[in-house]
């Protein structure tokens, strides 16, 4: 983190921009006079493995180490933290599971009561027009059907692995974060360290100031999902990124709808592309039938970060879609329950970094392993963590290792991943998502996805490139025309805040404003002068807001902290990426319930 | 002093929550829903520990009634500084139909059974907004309330406390063994950080029947229904006070 003095970051032009950063990773306390005489002292503890992150991924290499450590009658301490209130809160997915990572962790999940209750029976997809929908048959062959596949809320299957794992003696410590990645004096990774809590809004500290703990472990092991802030670090500072191209992303919006019975059909998975995404906008949606005691379907859109648009609101091509005849008719006299959005990666094969360094190893979404086409990065992420479980497991237990740092380095992992089904995975379908990027679009893209992955399974010689980094693509608004969004009807589409309210999300108010900007000023030189303030059209829960300033002209930035969902979009999107998502005080963020 | 703090803490529906009616209109949606400590016995905790580290009083027990989960927010108290807690297990129907007079009377028997010097509760629970388990407590156990307490002092073997009320401040003076409710301004409670949440794994929380304790759940109030409330209509603007008077004569109310 650079650490400028405050002061100095004030815009020298016209009047100083106001101040809205005040979180200690761009002010540095040990500068600050309100600091002084703090004890900053941290209690420290041991654990064999930390695991950063109670999702898919991490559970799942939680509950494999201590699956290996019971055969082997060894004994290892695995702790997790998390920073969601209880385990699953923060987990948002579609989600159609390939039971495959699943089944070889835990052989008996059905007698156990995991939660795949809704095995999936019909498959359809279609291209959408502003009126019609054109069917279009799944093939068996192609990436998305889903034969053998079950609709699950993926909250509720997290839920349970937490409580599969806490059965095998793993520590889970929800609603504690990991704010800060620790080192040895070799540079190799030692732990982690949890969010100080009680600091004033305005960085100063309150009187319930208290510092987080830190967790040493033998290994470290990094499972934040996509774009996670430590993992950002730790790609610049063991340079992971060097021979792999950039990660790009999407945006997906979810909402849980109570539908009239006459319209369910469990079981049924439905996707579509085209309406309202125009064919240069990588995207589409997802409307699945879940078969629980009541009539409920999971539906969402899923928009691709590299578009170009900056008025595009991902929000609210969601909520127009929703009016789509063929959509509508399902929602018509029904409810919506549930709302939440996260980034996801699509990179795929292309953009996975390096995923090994002294001390540490990254998994699940975090690096990225998401089979784009299939819309699936659960089995691949849980997979992942299984793959590090046993690596980390055989290094640490096996007597004749010595390391040459005190963070133990387990490249065994990557290695044991490149060699596994994951890799191929990704490897036949790394083609499709960059097949975009034609001036044909999506159509472009689903004529490639037809013709060399139904025929050659990704077999073709070439690797087609990304087109770089999300952030780097938006064109300035003054080439670009708004976007006419209808206004909500409150019946089947709503409003933004409506929505931020169902996803439950709520943090401590007085605290420093989790999402930083490195300089303060930049919104409004360059974000709002530039881009008309993309970020006040793709944040999915109304964080950022641009409003006039109370004396005099001009527009000042608003960052509504508390709204935040922790979807990652603005760190990922920003087109100065001058907004740098940290995590806030743990606990805080959405309350997902089987989202 | 061997004074004794009795804390009672229940576990909520999380506050930031958007609440759902089940669509059988029995209760509302619970399963999967977030919950965390009712925020008026984060106060009442903070009061308790605040009091044992002025070592005014020795022990801090806290008790929560409910199904398997409750212990979940036990161990918040136990994180905060509490030194043991009571886990009430009370499950399913028992558990739908729990309210301030059945613990009331559980509390009560706890404090004979543990001779407890002053019992401190949130004022009322964020669920219910029933605020009457400290007063019926106080009028099972016939001991002095001190309720919707902003500040509290103890003097030998009194307690001063300091009581928010419609017209603003009264001062009551008790004689313990008393009640007293937590109301906002009483503290600003401490976190529960990790360190303290791995120290509170090992300390006690026994677990007991309302059986054991000679209480009574059976409830006198029958739930009928749980509705939403009614949705809020649009206002209507109108032009003239003419037509003001003509519309509120087609709706009846002139």
């Amino acid at each position: 983190m650079p650490s400028y003095l405050c002061a100095s970051r004030w815009s020298s032009t016209t009047a100083p921009a106001p101040r809205i950063t005040t979180h200690y990773s761009v002010c540095p306390r040990d500068k600050d006079a309100r600091w002084e005489g703090v004890t900053m002292e941290r209690f420290a503890d041991e654990a064999d493995v930390v695991i950063v992150g109670g999702g898919p991924a991490g559970l799942s290499a939680a509950i494999r180490l201590k699956q290996l450590a019971n055969q082997h009658d060894k004994e290892l301490r695995v702790c997790v933290v998390e920073k969601a209130s209880q385990i699953g809160a923060h987990i948002l997915s579609g989600a159609c599971l390939e039971p495959s990572a699943l089944i070889e962790l835990i052989p008996d999940w059905k007698e156990r009561g995991a939660p795949l209750n809704t095995p999936v029976t019909e498959d359809k997809f279609g291209i959408l027009t502003k009126k019609y929908r054109i069917p279009v048959p799944i093939l068996p062959g192609l990436p998305m059907n889903n034969h053998g596949n079950y609709i699950v809320r993926l909250g509720h299957l997290v839920r349970w692995l937490g409580e599969q794992a806490e059965e095998l003696g793993v520590e889970l410590y929800p609603g504690y974060a990991a704010s800060e990645v620790l080192f040895h004096e070799d540079g190799s990774v030692k732990g982690i360290a949890t969010n100080d809590v009680g600091i004033s809004k305005d960085g100063s500290p309150k009187d319930v100031f208290e510092r987080g703990m830190e967790l040493h472990a033998k290994v470290t092991v990094f499972g934040e999902g996509c774009h996670g802030h430590l993992a950002k670090q730790l790609y610049k500072r063991f340079k992971l990124r060097e021979n792999c191209e950039p990660q790009t992303y999407a945006i997906g919006l979810k909402e849980l709808w109570l539908i009239d019975e006459k319209n369910w059909r469990p079981g049924r998975v439905e996707h579509t592309v085209g309406w309202p995404l125009d064919r240069n906008t990588y995207g589409g949606s997802f409307l699945y039938h879940l078969d629980e005691k009541e009539p409920l379907v999971a539906l969402g859109l899923v928009v691709g970060l590299d578009y170009q648009n900056p008025y595009l609101s991902p929000f609210r091509e969601f909520q127009r879609w929703k009016h789509h005849p063929s959509v509508a008719s399902t929602l018509k006299g029904g409810s919506r329950i549930s709302y939440g959005a996260r980034a996801l990666n699509e990179g795929g094969f292309q953009s996975v970094p390096k995923l090994t360094f002294p001390g540490g190893v990254l998994i699940g979404c975090s690096p990225g392993f998401m089979n784009v086409p299939k819309i699936k990065g659960t089995h691949t992420a849980m997979k992942s963590g299984m793959l590090a479980a046993e690596c980390i497991f055989q290094t640490i237990t096996d007597e004749n290792f010595e390391s040459r740092t005190a963070g133990i380095h387990v490249p065994k992992y990557e290695e044991s991943l490149k060699n596994s089904w994951v890799w191929k995975e990704l490897y036949s379908v790394r083609n499709i998502r960059p097949s975009f990027h034609s001036y044909f679009g999506l159509y472009g893209g689903m004529i490639y996805t037809g013709i060399f992955y139904w025929i050659l399974r990704g077999k073709e010689p070439w690797t087609l490139k990304h087109i770089g980094e999300d952030s780097n693509q938006l064109k300035p608004a003054k080439d670009c025309t708004p976007i006419e969004y209808p206004k909500p009807d409150g019946k089947l589409s709503f409003d933004l805040l409506s929505s931020v309210a169902l996803s439950g999300t709520n943090h401590e108010h007085d605290q420093p404003p989790h999402l930083t900007l490195m300089d303060d000023s930049v919104p409004v030189a360059k974000n709002l002068a530039v881009y008309d303030g993309p970020e006040q059209h793709f944040c999915p829960a109304g964080v950022y807001e641009y409003v006039p300033l109370e004396s005099g002209d001009g527009m000042r930035l608003q960052i509504n902290a508390q709204n935040c969902v922790h979807c990652k979009t603005c760190d990922i999107k920003d087109p100065s990426q001058n907004i740098n998502w940290v995590v806030p005080e743990g606990g805080g963020g959405p309350a997902y319930n089987g989202m | 002093m061997s004074a004794r703090v009795l804390v009672g803490v229940k576990r909520v529906i999380d506050y930031a929550v958007k609440i759902r009616v089940k669509p059988d209109n029995t209760g509302v949606v619970t399963d999967g829903v977030k919950h965390s400590m009712n925020p008026f016995c984060e106060i009442a905790v903070e009061e308790a520990v605040k009091l044992k580290e002025k070592k005014l009083i020795k022990e801090v027990v806290a008790v929560s009634c409910g199904p398997q989960q409750a212990q979940e927010t036990i161990r918040t108290a136990l994180a905060m500084g509490a030194d043991r807690g009571i886990h009430v297990e009370v499950s399913g129907k028992d558990y739908d139909n729990l309210g301030p007079l059945q613990v009331s009377k559980i509390l009560a028997a706890l404090a004979k059974k543990e001779e407890t010097s002053l019992i401190i509760l949130g004022k009322q629970a964020i669920d219910d907004d029933c605020n009457q388990t400290g007063q019926m407590t106080a009028a099972l156990l016939d001991w002095p309330q001190g309720t919707f307490a902003s500040e509290v002092v103890l003097e030998g073997d009194k307690v001063k406390v300091i009581r928010e009320i419609d017209g603003g401040l009264e001062t009551v003076r008790l004689k313990m063994p008393a009640v007293i409710t937590a109301d906002l301004r009483l503290n600003t409670p401490r976190y529960a950080t990790l360190p303290n949440i791995m120290k509170a794994k090992k300390k006690k929380i026994d677990v007991v029947k309302p059986g054991e304790l000679g209480v009574d759940l059976t409830s006198h109030l029958e739930v009928l229904r749980v509705d939403e409330p009614p949705q809020r209509q649009a206002g209507m603007k109108v032009e003239t006070v003419e037509e003001l008077i003509s519309r509120l004569k087609e709706a009846g109310r002139m």
